[in-house]
């Protein structure tokens, strides 16, 4: 009887696993809940540091912040690098210096308390104020007195150029002509913030005040916080405030911080989002070969390069540097290690076509022979006699193996060996600043749609600049595109500097990039845009695409 | 019982203090600021940060004003999170990675000792061989292997949990299961030698030859003794699970300790860091010392020295 029993209990279990399987692998895919509630699953990178949007640094923190606020200018949901209005419903200036912006009658905060240009006065305030801190004050620079109120030489806030007229008329007034202003202040830094929350929570510049949490923050966006749990998610629900609340579709959207790509992924097949924030490099090919419907790729204002430390002896010869990068196989690189359509740099400003910026140069190119001349002109034929240094990276696969790349063309076309030494992120932050290094590299994302965003940066002097780099009437021309206040001319400038730098080559541009994420085919109205700006108000869910089953039968990682 | 409670509670503060001293001056060692940024920080801006979270002050200052404020349960806000103190950060983590530790401490015992029961029984058999290799097997593969492939298999192709995330009462399911495999490797391995090493003893010989039957030789007699050196293992593993598992939360985007812990020491948010890192130093002595009051149970000629 024993082979019977054992019989028997052997047929339960098996019937009971087909039963566990029967009702587990049909459980409803938590997308096509959250799509039917009209909820969206946002994948978001990692978690935020901060919602206090004026001490706030990340683009993680960015995609949130265009849900919870708005400031005077918002992306437009068709084009969203193209400025629209937001906050104000217009504006105007006669020489791009005098601005003038007229505030909705209806604006309101989340909590229904109106919103008024008082508020914007306010919170321009309160991101100059020297005791906060914040890292993007220099991006309200533009604004009359207002690098002088930061720095603390300037104490009477009055003096600054931006003024309430009444509740809904703002002015303000700039150092200098500024054409791109509109596309500037769709960064958070101009947005407005809650006065009245801020006020009640603690102290203005107390970067402790708990006017964040969910339940406190108060915003003007087309969301409202309702939960923020970290490492888990952040939860915003539709502001019915809002003043263009008729037109915002989704009633929910949750931002999970998935800090790992593969995790990510693999919680979008498993129908657990509708849209990552990246994917893994090494599926992106799978998925344009098996899964079209689902991958995007977008051009992004970001730039891959290697700094210069023109300071070091052997460095300090520009044919030295210029030969650098003439042996550098920028497509050979993409192609072959990448793999992901980013676009080999022709020069810095990354895809200037998007910044109607066609005065920018495109010097950039693979010149083996052009660079063996070059580096033996120098004194260094074949590279004899060349002194070795090391290409400084911060730990990342990817970093290493163009770093491996980059050491093998210098070895082979022009004779030179160098090292690779790579360093923790904040070690390595830390050599980038003090100089302690030959070669690095680096990445630069744009914050506003002008390639002033990419140039300013390397005048003489500037914290960004890093290179030990100088030259004078490169910094002239960047100074002369600050008064000028007619576009094109600005722009020949700006490409004229570009032109110098390039000439000079103390960075060696490598790619710009592309942003590669997979959203599923519900998620309808998300527009491209180089700046990652979002206008949620145009996104929404098609009911119309759920379907059973849901998962995106991607290659296994 | 009440001097051993006393003595390991005054030996705890100084363990503590030690604890905090070394992470807090390997953090001041530390060439990095938790300052720094992708971009530069204007020096004005650096200066006033250094000021506002107490990094202008002398090593000492700094030291004691970190003492009272955590010895006071009051601890400050994290150095890289402005508006999130380091309480709200750990208590919202924590229960996280008590609801991962706990089933997965169960899954590695309820596999574990089984399994080295087995292998000690049967010495040098078949039987032997197969669990002292699974265990091996289970000590061997990695987290961020075992992981995703655990992921994949009961998550993405047979369906039965979401492959990440802590929304649904069955999340904890497969990070407690990967993490449980991977610590009966461990367990196995200590019970069998226990057990190996006890069945040898001369008391057991007497209690064969009193003609008790095996199964009450080992349950009763052998099994008591042979998990001693499993539970010196078990007090730090939980302490270890319970402040999280990075590669296992990562793998199954879990919202627990774990994550925290490795981000804060990359990141330099200095509070934060030392937060956790005192907090797995408690529970470290906690479980120490439930293992020794335990041990005590289990074996009197032990007895509670402190």
């Amino acid at each position: 009887m024993k082979w019977t029993t054992r019989l028997l209990v052997l047929a339960v279990f098996v019937g009971g696993l087909v039963c566990f399987h029967i009702v587990r692998s049909n459980r409803p895919l938590r997308v096509n809940e959250a799509t039917k509630e009209d909820t969206l699953l946002l994948g978001n990178a990692t978690e935020l540091s901060t919602l206090d949007l004026q001490v706030a640094t990340g683009q993680p923190e960015h995609m949130v912040f265009a849900a919870l606020f708005e400031g005077l200018v918002a992306p437009d949901p068709a084009n969203p690098d193209k400025p629209a209005p937001g906050a104000a419903s217009s504006w105007e200036t006669k020489d791009s210096i005098h601005w003038t912006f007229h505030l909705r009658p209806n604006g309101k905060w989340s909590d229904g308390t109106p919103l008024t240009a008082h508020d914007f006065v306010w919170s321009y305030q309160r991101i100059l104020n020297p005791a906060l801190a914040a890292q993007y004050a220099s991006m309200l620079y533009p604004l009359k007195n207002a690098e002088e109120f930061n720095k603390g030489t300037l104490k009477d806030f009055s003096q600054v150029g931006i003024k309430a007229i009444d509740n809904h008329t703002l002015e303000l007034t700039l150092v200098g002509p500024m054409p791109y202003l509109l596309g500037m202040m769709k960064h958070y830094s101009w947005f407005p913030v809650p006065r009245h929350v801020i006020e009640k929570f603690g102290s203005v510049t107390d970067r402790a005040n708990r006017w964040t949490k969910a339940g406190n923050l108060v915003g003007n966006g087309p969301f409202a916080l309702t939960e923020w749990r970290f490492t888990h998610s952040l939860t915003v629900v539709k502001n019915p405030y809002y003043w263009d609340a008729a037109v915002v579709r989704l009633k929910k959207i949750v931002f999970v911080p998935i800090a790992s790509d593969t995790t990510e992924e693999r919680a979008f097949r498993d129908g657990q989002i509708h849209s990552t924030f990246t994917l893994p490099n090494p599926l992106i090919q799978e998925y344009a070969k098996n899964r079209r419907d689902v991958l995007t790729s977008e051009p992004i204002l970001s730039v891959y390069f290697y700094r210069i430390n023109t300071t070091r002896e052997m460095l300090k010869d520009v044919r030295v540097r210029k030969a650098l990068s003439l042996a550098i196989d920028r497509d050979g690189i993409i192609n072959n290690i990448l793999r992901a359509g980013q676009k080999p740099s022709l020069g810095l400003t990354p895809y200037p076509e998007s910044l109607d910026y066609p005065q920018a140069p495109k010097s950039i190119r693979f010149d083996p022979v052009e660079a063996k001349r070059l580096m033996a002109e120098a004194g260094y034929p074949d590279g004899k006699g060349f002194p070795k240094f090391d290409i400084l990276i911060n730990t990342h696969e990817a970093h290493r193996v163009i770093a491996e790349a980059v050491q093998e063309m210098w070895r082979k076309n022009l004779g030179i060996n160098v090292g690779i030494y790579n360093q923790d992120w904040g070690v390595y932050l830390e050599s980038q600043r003090q100089m302690n290094y030959a070669v690095c590299r680096a990445a630069w994302g744009g914050d506003y749609p002008d390639p002033l965003t990419f140039l300013s940066m390397w005048k003489t002097g500037d914290g960004n600049n890093e290179t030990g780099w100088s030259n004078a009437k490169f910094d002239d021309l960047i100074n002369q595109s600050n008064q000028e206040a007619d576009a094109t001319k600005r722009l020949n400038l700006l490409g004229q500097a570009e032109t110098i730098l390039l000439d000079e080559m103390p960075i060696i541009p490598f790619y710009w990039y592309v942003q590669v994420y997979a959203s599923r085919p519900e998620l309808k109205g998300r527009m491209p845009s180089v700046l990652q700006h979002r206008a949620y108000k145009g996104w929404y869910l098609d009911h119309s695409v759920l379907k059973q089953p849901a998962t995106v039968a991607a290659p296994a990682p | 019982m009440i001097r051993f409670l006393l003595s390991r509670f005054l030996q705890g503060i100084v363990v503590i203090l030690a604890v905090f001293v070394i992470t807090f001056v390997l953090q001041k060692l530390s060439p990095t600021s938790p300052f720094n940024g992708e971009r530069n920080v204007p020096e004005e801006v650096r200066k006033t940060l250094e000021s506002y979270y107490g990094y202008d002050k002398p090593w000492l200052v700094q030291m004691w004003l970190h003492i009272k404020a955590f010895a006071t349960f009051n601890p400050p806000d994290c150095v890289k999170s402005p508006g999130r103190g380091v309480g709200e950060v750990i208590s919202q983590a924590f229960p996280v990675s008590v609801a991962l530790a706990v089933p997965a401490l169960l899954i590695a015992l309820a596999i574990g000792i089984p399994l080295g029961a087995i292998a000690a029984l049967r010495p040098n058999t078949f039987d032997d061989h197969w669990a002292t290799a699974t265990a091996t097997l289970g000590i061997c593969i990695p987290s961020f292997v075992l992981g995703p492939l655990i992921a994949m298999i009961f998550g993405l192709y047979l369906r039965w949990f979401n492959v990440a995330g802590w929304h649904d009462s069955a999340d904890w399911v497969l990070p407690s299961l990967t993490l449980g495999l991977i610590y009966s490797g461990y367990v196995a391995r200590l019970t069998r030698g226990g057990l190996r090493e006890t069945l040898a003893q001369d008391f057991i010989r007497t209690a064969r030859a009193k003609g008790a039957s095996e199964p009450v030789v080992v349950i009763r007699h052998a099994l008591k003794l042979a998990c001693l050196p499993l539970l010196n293992f078990l007090g730090p593993t939980a302490a270890g699970l319970l402040t999280g598992s990075m590669v296992t939360e990562t793998v199954f985007q879990i919202p627990g300790l774990g994550q925290h812990f490795i981000s804060s020491a990359i990141n330099r948010d200095d509070t934060l860091a030392v937060g956790i890192t005192l907090l797995f130093a408690v529970l470290i002595l906690v479980f120490n010392m439930l293992v020794d009051i335990i041990q005590a149970a289990l074996n009197p000629r032990i007895g509670l020295k402190s």
